[in-house]
């Protein structure tokens, strides 16, 4: 007999270990189906995902089923760690199956250097990526682009980046699409949005972005692990952490006001008004596609400049260039993303656009769009912990692309509210706990530690440990911090 | 009592009030700073006026909030309070304000988190005699 749980009269049954399933029914188009353990069951017992994830799956168009990865949780319309492939032509797109922060993302970088090597200069290192990496609140970048610049930015994404100096040619094939959607339309963002995103590019902002000094602290699988540059434990990485800005969020709001405004007779028909969309054949769907593209290409180039400047404060405290440290890009995955793939389904090969909110692409070996490198180990998926915990590197699996899209999680999703998280801890204390654990933190706020206090998420080993055991995305290697500068 | 904030796991929930709408909305864009700052630290020097017209009173809400962020984003601004605030109702609802606020430095303020977005989760305006009550999600 199958496994059975109800959640606030909703039922869901095993059909494999740790995939519960709920069955089509009323307006549902497809069951929804939620990779959980019955520990992160529990995490989301009493918030609204499950009812999220069942109305999402009255989507137009819909295919398989609407998922949930293993760190999901409530977000608004869409759930976070939501996944839904929504035909291409007589589907939709979803700007809330996004989310605000459009392509917010992380990469992560290697060194050759070890832990032994950058423990006594530690403290330097973090203090002179804090100088150099703007961050915090509306934190203004080091540059001033004009319309014309930003227009370029835009289009080009990370290409525009390296032709200007910031990282090298080969960080371009080590990034999600290279790091330029080809579909970004430049002219479909907003005035508004072009003037929160002018003075932020090449910034890491605030709330849960972060960078971090790791230390590869356990391999899981040491053919893939070398084949990624990652040789043995006690190696040192970087991990960048952040999005597309104001400009991102406020393309997101634009698109969200726009569609309200265009589709109130779809509204009517929805459960959620958060979960509006344009009929994927529509011009409005077009220019959301093309607005969304252009903030994901923003982001990817805000990614490569940090980069840079941490190449950089590492070039200045070893006093050695970065290709002699041996800073190459592992990869650069989204997680905030809808993206137009290929994918068979019942047999036929189809375009759809698969919205991943919270959920990270894990594509598999031999898959076209992986570059030459990963061809053979498949794709380097990151999933960052929060601020002082492990954070961890998988590959992409055949099972993932045939049963999520190729997706996986993307994080440790949060279980207390910043307002509880303020209550409970203080920034200082924070601060001198995590350096107890030897874990330096630089961030611009004593408050802001709080709130991301290490407490306020979810466990992010049972998080990957369910991903790999259901095999949508297998652990490589794991990571910890020894130093945090925190947005 | 010009607002109080209810339990929200991953963005911050918030209910504004006032006499009157115009009241509630100018205790809705404090609510939403003080998600950032400590409001009754900024200091009151730089001056910005504020014009948003929309289709309905929610979406005025929404608008108006939204004004905030861009100011914060584009121009650094970041608010104490709303001194003026006209709604007025035509064809659309259209809101006029002046604020007073700082432009923002880490050197004089403390933050906490960043509010990337006003959505229009759970929101309501809720109009009573002599009571006018709005509630809010931002998404940080």
């Amino acid at each position: 007999m199958a496994k059975t749980r109800e959640f606030g009269g909703i039922k869901l049954t095993e059909v494999e270990k740790h995939v519960w399933e709920i069955p089509k029914s009323g307006n549902m188009n497809v069951p929804a189906r939620i990779f959980a353990s019955e520990k992160l069951l529990e995490r989301i017992e009493g918030d609204k995902t499950i009812e999220q994830a069942k109305n999402v799956a009255c989507m137009p168009g819909i295919y398989k089923a609407a998922m949930t990865m293993p760190d999901a949780h409530q977000g608004y319309g869409f759930p976070i760690g939501g996944v839904a492939a929504l035909d291409a032509k007589d589907g939709a797109i979803s700007p809330g199956g996004v989310g605000y922060d459009i392509n917010c993302g992380v990469r992560m970088l290697l060194t050759n250097l070890t832990k032994d090597e950058v423990e006594p200069v530690k403290v330097k290192l973090i203090e002179q990526i804090f100088k150099e990496v703007p961050s915090g609140l509306g934190s203004e970048g080091k540059i001033r682009v004009d319309d014309k610049t930003l227009k370029e930015v835009l289009k080009k994404g990370s290409r525009w980046a390296v032709e200007n100096g910031y990282g090298w040619p080969e960080d371009l094939e080590r990034t999600e699409s290279n790091g330029e959607i080809k579909e970004a339309d430049p002219e479909t963002i907003s005035k508004e949005a072009m003037k929160r995103g002018r003075p932020q590019l090449g910034s890491l902002g605030a709330g849960n972005h972060f960078l971090e000094i790791q230390v590869v602290d356990k391999i899981f699988d040491k053919k893939i692990a070398k084949e990624w540059g990652i040789e043995k434990e006690g190696q040192v990485t970087v991990m960048i952490h952040c999005g597309s800005r104001g400009l991102g969020h406020q393309t997101c709001s634009d698109f969200l006001r726009r569609m309200e405004h265009e589709y109130a007779d779809i509204i009517k028909t929805l459960p959620d008004r958060e979960l509006v969309y344009a009929p994927a054949n529509s011009q409005t769907a077009k220019d959301y596609f093309g607005a969304m593209s252009a903030s994901a290409n923003y982001a990817w180039v805000n990614r490569q400049m940090i980069m840079h400047w941490v190449r950089g404060a590492f070039e200045k405290v070893f006093g050695k260039s970065a290709k002699d440290l041996g800073m190459h890009l592992v990869y650069d995955v989204a997680h905030n993303m809808a993206k137009l793939e290929e994918h068979e389904i019942d047999g036929k090969k189809r375009k759809v656009y698969v919205h991943r909110k919270g959920a990270t692409r894990a594509f598999p070996a031999g898959h076209p769009e992986l570059p030459k490198i990963y061809q053979k180990t498949g794709q380097p998926v990151i999933i960052p912990g929060s601020m002082g915990t492990a954070s961890y590197l998988l590959v992409g699996t055949e099972k993932g692309f045939r049963e999520t899209f190729g997706s996986t999680a993307h994080g440790a999703g949060r279980v207390m509210s910043r307002h509880e998280a303020m209550r409970q801890f203080r920034g200082e204390q924070v601060k001198a706990d995590l350096e107890k654990k030897g874990i330096y933190v630089r961030s611009a706020s004593w408050k802001g530690i709080a709130e991301e206090a290490p407490g306020v998420y979810k466990d992010i080993d049972e998080v990957v440990k369910v991903s790999h055991e259901v095999g949508i995305g297998n652990l490589v290697v794991r990571v910890v911090p020894i130093g945090v500068v925190k947005g | 009592m010009k607002y109080k904030f209810l339990p929200h796991t991953a963005d911050a929930k918030f209910q504004a009030y006032g006499k009157t709408a115009e009241e509630a909305f100018a205790n809705a864009a404090e609510a939403m700073t003080s998600v950032m700052v400590d409001v009754s630290k900024i200091e009151a020097k730089v001056k910005k006026k504020i014009s948003v017209s929309s289709e309905s009173k929610e979406a005025l809400l929404y608008d108006f909030l939204e004004q905030f962020l861009i100011l914060l984003d584009s121009d650094q601004f970041i608010l104490r309070e709303v001194t003026k605030i006209k709604i007025s109702k035509g064809k659309t609802y259209k809101l006029e304000a002046e604020a007073v606020g700082d432009k923002f430095s880490y050197d004089k303020y403390e933050t906490m988190t960043m509010v990337k977005a006003v959505t229009y989760n759970d929101m309501f305006i809720k109009e009573e005699k002599d009571k006018v009550t709005v509630q809010v999600v931002v998404d940080v």
